[in-house]
């Protein structure tokens, strides 16, 4: 139970909703910091008691090796034996695997790469500089967490998604849920697969409520270049383009900003927020690297942070699409009685966050109780 | 949005990324250019042909262009120096990009103005200094743009053109060249 907090994050995780917006059916957050950030820990003990209170069958320790379609439904093959079942939810998630970059084969030995799986603190990593690929919100905290250390940290960074922590006084994600942001269904975006390949944002969860943009890093020393293209003769080779990357990040948060100002202002709720805030730019550095000798010894880390995949190898469905992603039109699988939850704007734009789950299962189950009833 | 008028024919495009999605095939394109010498460092290139969509085609008018060097590198000057052809591509690309990023988003362009410079230090080509490149050490291309919209939306139009841009790509990152002998 709660497999993948357990064991798949580092040490310093934190949750970037606040405690309050953590909420499961009949469950809500009832501590003392209704707006700190749970822990890896808190958030295990938080799953651990919607398990007792749900007293769902939860079959713990059980791997699904496959799951094949027969005339009436699905058999779920597990190392515990086989189900046979009528209907199937897929909520394995859409991070099961770190995504690495095919030249990340040609650096060198000499070099330790890791991804955030095997990441847990940065004592455990060789002295030395860290190269951290990636800048969400994975990245952005490994760079940060790693420089804090004492060592030389170079973050390349492609697209991203850069938001303040708080906005006039106000946890961002406070504005994302009040505005109405988060409830942007999937069936009202203008590029659905754009929305569901976003980034996650630059945040961090801490008691400090701090920013951690580009900005916030570069203060900390932490040496930005471009997206990292290929590896050519022991170097990498860096984009030029990182200010378009900076220019594309702020313009997307002004809008978004724009966006929250206009629901405080047509809503009646300018009395709950403090007044509109403007942020810097992005900083360019003075001359960002093009290339780096990863020969040199300067850096003796990669912290692969280029994202997720779903794992989709044990699904013996013809479901599954050439980029690996399952088809699904808001959780309903391509393929009858079979559905999927917990994934990025399954349903809306708060598909994946705990306090998503909620109404996304209702309407999906809705489905799945319905097309029972039409069969039995 | 319909009464927006720059030229472009958005919805050509928007049905072209529809079908080449589940036909990538289609999508893969071959440009071509042939180039002779003809005296000292003077060069003329022709482009007419390329492959795409599955099949040859060809543009309408053959295009002709000479590439030379300027006076003060002792030459005759019969056309610009191929580093500028880096240039050309580059703001011909982006304008490109923001005339139809503009008409898919419903703004109505006035005039588009771009300025390119590239800094480029001489003595890589040269050989005179080993640690210096022989390409631009930096581009900067400065956009004046005239249009019905705020300048938060033209900034905003000319971040999607350079991440929409084929030649903004190729300059800023690298791209595996082979040259052989035939």
């Amino acid at each position: 139970m709660a497999n993948s907090w357990r064991r798949e994050r580092w040490d310093s995780f934190r949750l970037l909703t606040p405690n309050w917006q953590s909420r499961l059916p009949g469950l809500g957050y009832e501590g003392p910091d209704p707006d700190g950030y749970m822990t890896m820990g808190e958030v295990t003990e938080f799953i651990e008691r919607f398990a007792v209170l749900s007293g769902a069958p939860v079959r713990t320790s059980t791997n699904v090796t496959s799951v094949r379609r027969t005339d009436g439904g699905y058999d779920v093959t597990t190392d515990h034996g086989e189900i046979g079942c009528r209907a199937v939810v897929i909520a394995s998630g859409a991070c099961n695997q770190p995504v690495v970059p095919k030249f990340s084969e040609a650096v060198p030995s000499s070099v330790r790469q890791l991804t955030p799986f095997g990441y847990r603190e940065p004592g455990r990593l060789p002295d030395g500089g860290v190269l951290v690929v990636g800048a969400s919100a994975t990245g952005v905290q490994l760079a940060a967490e790693l420089r804090r250390s004492g060592r030389p940290v170079i973050l390349s960074v492609g697209e991203h998604v850069r938001l303040p922590r708080t906005y006039r006084g106000r946890d961002v994600l406070w504005w994302m849920d009040a505005s109405g942001v988060w409830d942007q269904r999937y069936d009202e975006v203008d590029d659905l697969t754009r929305a569901r390949r976003l980034p996650s944002p630059q945040l961090v969860g801490t008691p400090e409520r701090a920013t951690l943009d580009l900005n916030a890093l570069t203060a900390m020393g932490v040496e930005l270049v471009g997206r990292w293209a290929a590896v050519r003769d022991g170097r990498a080779l860096f984009s030029g383009g990182l200010r378009n990357v900076f220019s594309l990040a702020d313009l997307k948060m002004r809008r978004l900003l724009d966006g929250f100002d206009a629901w405080a202002r047509t809503s009646g709720r300018e009395a709950e927020v403090g007044p509109p805030e403007s942020f810097e730019p992005t900083r360019v550095p003075e001359s960002a690297r093009l290339q780096l000798d990863l020969n040199s010894g300067e850096i003796r880390t990669i912290v692969w942070a280029t994202g997720f995949r779903p794992d989709y190898g044990w699904l013996d469905v013809p479901v599954v699409d050439e980029k690996g992603r399952l088809r699904h039109d808001g959780g309903v699988v391509d393929s009858p009685g079979l559905y999927a939850l917990g994934l990025p704007m399954l349903r809306r734009r708060r598909s994946t966050f705990i306090n998503g789950i909620e109404d996304d299962a209702r309407d999906v189950i809705g489905h799945l109780a319905q097309d029972l009833a039409v069969r039995s | 949005m319909t009464t927006v008028a720059n030229g472009v024919n958005v919805q050509a495009l928007l049905d072209a990324r529809e079908v080449l999605k589940t036909a990538p095939e289609a999508a893969q394109f071959v440009w071509r250019a042939s180039s002779k010498w003809q005296n000292g460092v003077h060069s003329t290139t022709t482009v007419k042909e390329f492959f795409g969509l599955g099949q040859e085609q060809t543009h309408k008018n053959e295009a002709v262009f000479d590439a030379d060097h300027p006076d003060v590198f002792a030459a005759e000057d019969n056309g610009i120096t191929p580093i500028e052809y880096l240039l050309v591509g580059l703001a011909s690309c982006l304008t490109a990009g923001v005339a139809s990023v503009a008409q898919n988003r419903g703004i109505q362009l006035r005039s588009v103005e771009a300025t390119l410079e590239g800094k480029h230090d001489i003595r890589g080509i040269l050989g005179a200094d080993a640690d210096v490149r022989n390409g631009f050490t930096d581009i900067k291309v400065t956009f004046n743009i005239d249009a019905d919209a705020s300048k938060q939306d033209i900034e905003a139009l000319v971040a999607q053109s350079q991440k929409r841009s084929a030649v903004f790509d190729a300059i800023t990152n690298p791209t595996d060249v082979t040259v052989e002998v035939a």
